[in-house]
């Protein structure tokens, strides 16, 4: 039993496998349909030359639904019926000058007024020489109110951004985070690029989830192109994932208790992290394991002894994670600063469609790994930890338990491997594909299109901080500034991910 | 239990690891940039303010496990600070964004002389794969004076570590009256 939206969406004539277009008068409905189908989540929302596609996800699960719609200046906006579409409409306009009509904020976002010119992605780029407009911020009212500026560059070894709290005492009343410092043009330089040069964009959108960000993009490809890739690439790269989350966990675990001042699960997480990007390195010759997802397979077979180095590394954090999972969670010092700190609401997680460790400490039943379900995932049994009360303590629970179950998949997948090919050609043609994997932080998705003679014309790639970020400020609100830097290493969003 | 395991921790081997020596031709470049007055006023001892120009994220990885205890950066007498008002280093990671230029700028204005600039990464070496964008100016050398180049995508912190300890040697070398192009570390 579909609702009005997914109805609306399904009578748009088929353009690529499940991508409908919609009619502009379709489109200027589609809000209004939203409102009545609260459960059909928006993950994505962006733009090519003359055209605005979403990607939305159905209630009963199942592949995910593609709306488009062709657009010369502007369309109607999605904000008013999904908050989270917000972001996504501002960065449309930065990128490809296309306006939302009726958004919530027509605020810039990515672009700054640094770059010479406008919309450098429209193909109708317009030159601007003023000076750089100062940011506005939302306002926050009341007695006492007064605001405290963070960044772009921040006290840690992090990456940079603006906060901008209003703080009343000691109280955040409101933050607001400005991104788009790191933005790097990416998609821009991806545009008539083969899938395989391009890959080492992909990879380094967001260098803590480079697995997961090339893998989608390798699926793009392979989905666009129609190519299967053989088993033993598809079980590497899983491998590879799951290392990634070890390490990505790993390291947040520790992150996490040093920002509440207690140094000794930072010094052995760390070490344990160390260990595993060693195995990493002697496996596959990177300690982040960059560039070794590929379109078409993997660019480089697991090397003699890298079976052993992972295994003792798995080992190891296996054996010690009972205890340092113990003293985490007995320490009352350490429990008074997490628990009940940052919480998120179940509704507004459902609202925004968060993903990962956001999204399933906070009620969101979501792992793409199963409800997306795609090799090697659909042949392995793994268990997809969720929690209701969405603080800081229910994140750091979250990533406690898929660390386990990561480690027990990663040991499954050394078990499963074969001998066989681990990389194909890939053929010279168009089409057009969309590739969804489940990084650390949540679901990764990548849209690609690609013209006749096999380059990108056009790509997106949205990491999951997307929706996260917004959910941040959500998460803060009522709390101590003091707390912020735990609220915000529980989240761990990505900056680089999300300024593209 | 926290403490079983910190008592376990008092009879176990130390974590962290030997270092390996800079190379002495680094060493040797990098003295060349800097004045005899200034090697006697930094000592051996460097504070070293990170500042993102844009990276992806990859380089802060590898920069923040040199202060685990594997790699233990503070044993050398260098440390992290948390504002360049209190750097004689900073540490660059990313390509010259240029939504980040004026912030960097600012950052290096606030250091105090004498300091050095270390690009950290092939990205803050000349753009790396993001050279071509719109986006970016290319290295870092285009919005600041770059004294060392730790290059890598990410440096592996045995490559950072290596190169910050070239900072630490060059105290001990002599000075020339003008300042050579930008070190390369690690070759």
């Amino acid at each position: 039993m579909s609702g009005p939206a997914t109805r609306l969406i399904l009578a748009g004539a088929e353009r690529a496998p499940s991508r409908r277009e919609l009619t502009p008068a379709a489109w200027a409905d589609l809000p209004g349909a939203l409102r009545q189908e609260a459960e059909l989540e928006l993950l994505a929302l962006w733009a090519g030359i003359g055209a605005v596609h979403a990607a939305f996800r159905p209630a009963g699960g199942g592949a995910l639904l593609l709306a488009s719609t062709a657009a010369e200046e502007s369309y109607p906006a999605l904000s008013p019926a999904r908050p989270a579409a917000a972001w996504f409409e501002r960065a449309i306009a930065d990128l490809w000058g296309l306006r939302a009509e009726g958004g919530v904020d027509g605020r810039p976002w990515l672009d700054h007024g640094r770059w010479g010119f406008t919309a450098p992605l429209s193909g109708r780029a317009v030159a601007q020489a003023s000076e750089p407009p100062q940011p506005e911020f939302l306002p926050a009212e009341g007695e006492g109110v007064h605001q405290i500026p963070v960044g772009p560059i921040h006290a840690g070894v992090i990456e940079p951004g603006h906060f901008r709290f209003h703080v009343q005492g000691e109280t955040i009343v409101r933050l607001e985070t400005r991104l788009g410092y790191a933005h790097k043009g990416t998609l821009g330089l991806m545009r008539g690029k083969s899938p395989r040069a391009a890959a080492r964009l992909a990879a380094r959108l967001s260098g803590d989830s480079t697995v997961a960000h090339a893998w989608a993009f390798a699926r793009a490809a392979e989905a666009a192109l129609g190519v299967a890739v053989p088993p033993r690439a598809t079980l590497l790269r899983g491998l590879m994932a799951e290392l990634e989350r070890v390490a990505n966990h790993l390291s947040d675990w520790g992150f996490i208790c040093n920002d509440a001042a207690f140094a000794w699960p930072h010094a052995r997480c760390g070490a344990l992290r160390e260990v595993v990007l060693r195995a990493n390195e002697a496996a596959f010759g990177h300690r982040l394991l960059m560039d070794r997802v590929v379109p078409g397979g993997v660019s480089i077979d697991i090397a003699s002894s890298g079976m052993a180095a992972i295994r003792e590394a798995l080992a190891l954090v296996a054996a010690e994670m009972p205890a340092l999972r113990r003293v985490t969670e007995d320490h009352a010092s350490l429990q008074d600063r997490l628990a009940g700190t940052g919480a998120l609401r179940p509704a507004w997680a459902a609202l925004f469609a968060a993903g990962g460790f956001v999204g399933r400490a906070s009620g969101r039943d979501f792992d793409a790994r199963r409800d997306l379900p795609y090799a090697p995932y659909d042949a392995l049994p793994f268990a997809v930890p969720l929690l209701q009360a969405g603080d800081v303590e229910a994140r750091l629970t979250i990533r406690m338990e898929e660390l386990a179950q990561s480690l027990a998949l990663a040991a499954a997948l050394l078990d499963r491997l074969e001998p066989g090919e681990t990389l194909v050609s890939l053929p010279i043609r168009g089409g057009e594909g969309l590739g969804v994997v489940e990084g650390f932080r949540g679901e990764v998705l990548c849209w690609m299109a690609l013209a006749e003679d096999g380059l990108i014309r056009g790509a997106f790639l949205r990491d999951p901080s997307w929706l996260q970020w917004p959910l941040l400020e959500v998460a803060v609100e009522d709390n101590i500034v003091a707390d912020f830097p735990l609220c915000n290493k529980s989240f761990n969003c990505s900056y680089s991910g999300v300024d593209l | 239990m926290l403490w079983p395991s910190l008592a376990r921790g008092l009879f176990r081997r130390p974590l962290t690891e030997p270092s390996t020596p800079p190379p002495p031709t680094t060493v040797a470049a990098l003295a060349e940039r800097l004045e005899a007055a200034a090697q006697a006023r930094l000592g051996r001892s460097l504070a070293i303010r990170h500042v993102d120009s844009g990276s992806c994220n990859g380089c802060e990885l590898e920069v923040n496990a040199l202060s685990g205890v594997v790699y233990d950066l503070e044993r050398f007498g260098l440390r992290f600070v948390a504002s360049p008002r209190h750097a004689d280093v900073l540490l660059v990671t990313g390509p010259a964004c240029h939504n980040m230029t004026e912030a960097v700028q600012r950052a290096f204005l606030c250091t105090p002389d004498p300091k050095w600039v270390v690009a950290v990464g092939d990205c803050a070496l000349d753009g790396g794969v993001f050279r071509d964008s719109y986006a970016v100016a290319g290295g870092v050398e285009r919005v600041l004076p770059v004294d060392l180049v730790i290059p890598g995508c990410p440096p592996s912190p045995t490559m950072l570590l290596e190169g910050l300890l070239s900072l630490l040697a060059v105290q001990e070398e002599g000075a020339a009256e003008d300042p050579p192009p930008p070190a390369a570390a690690g070759g």
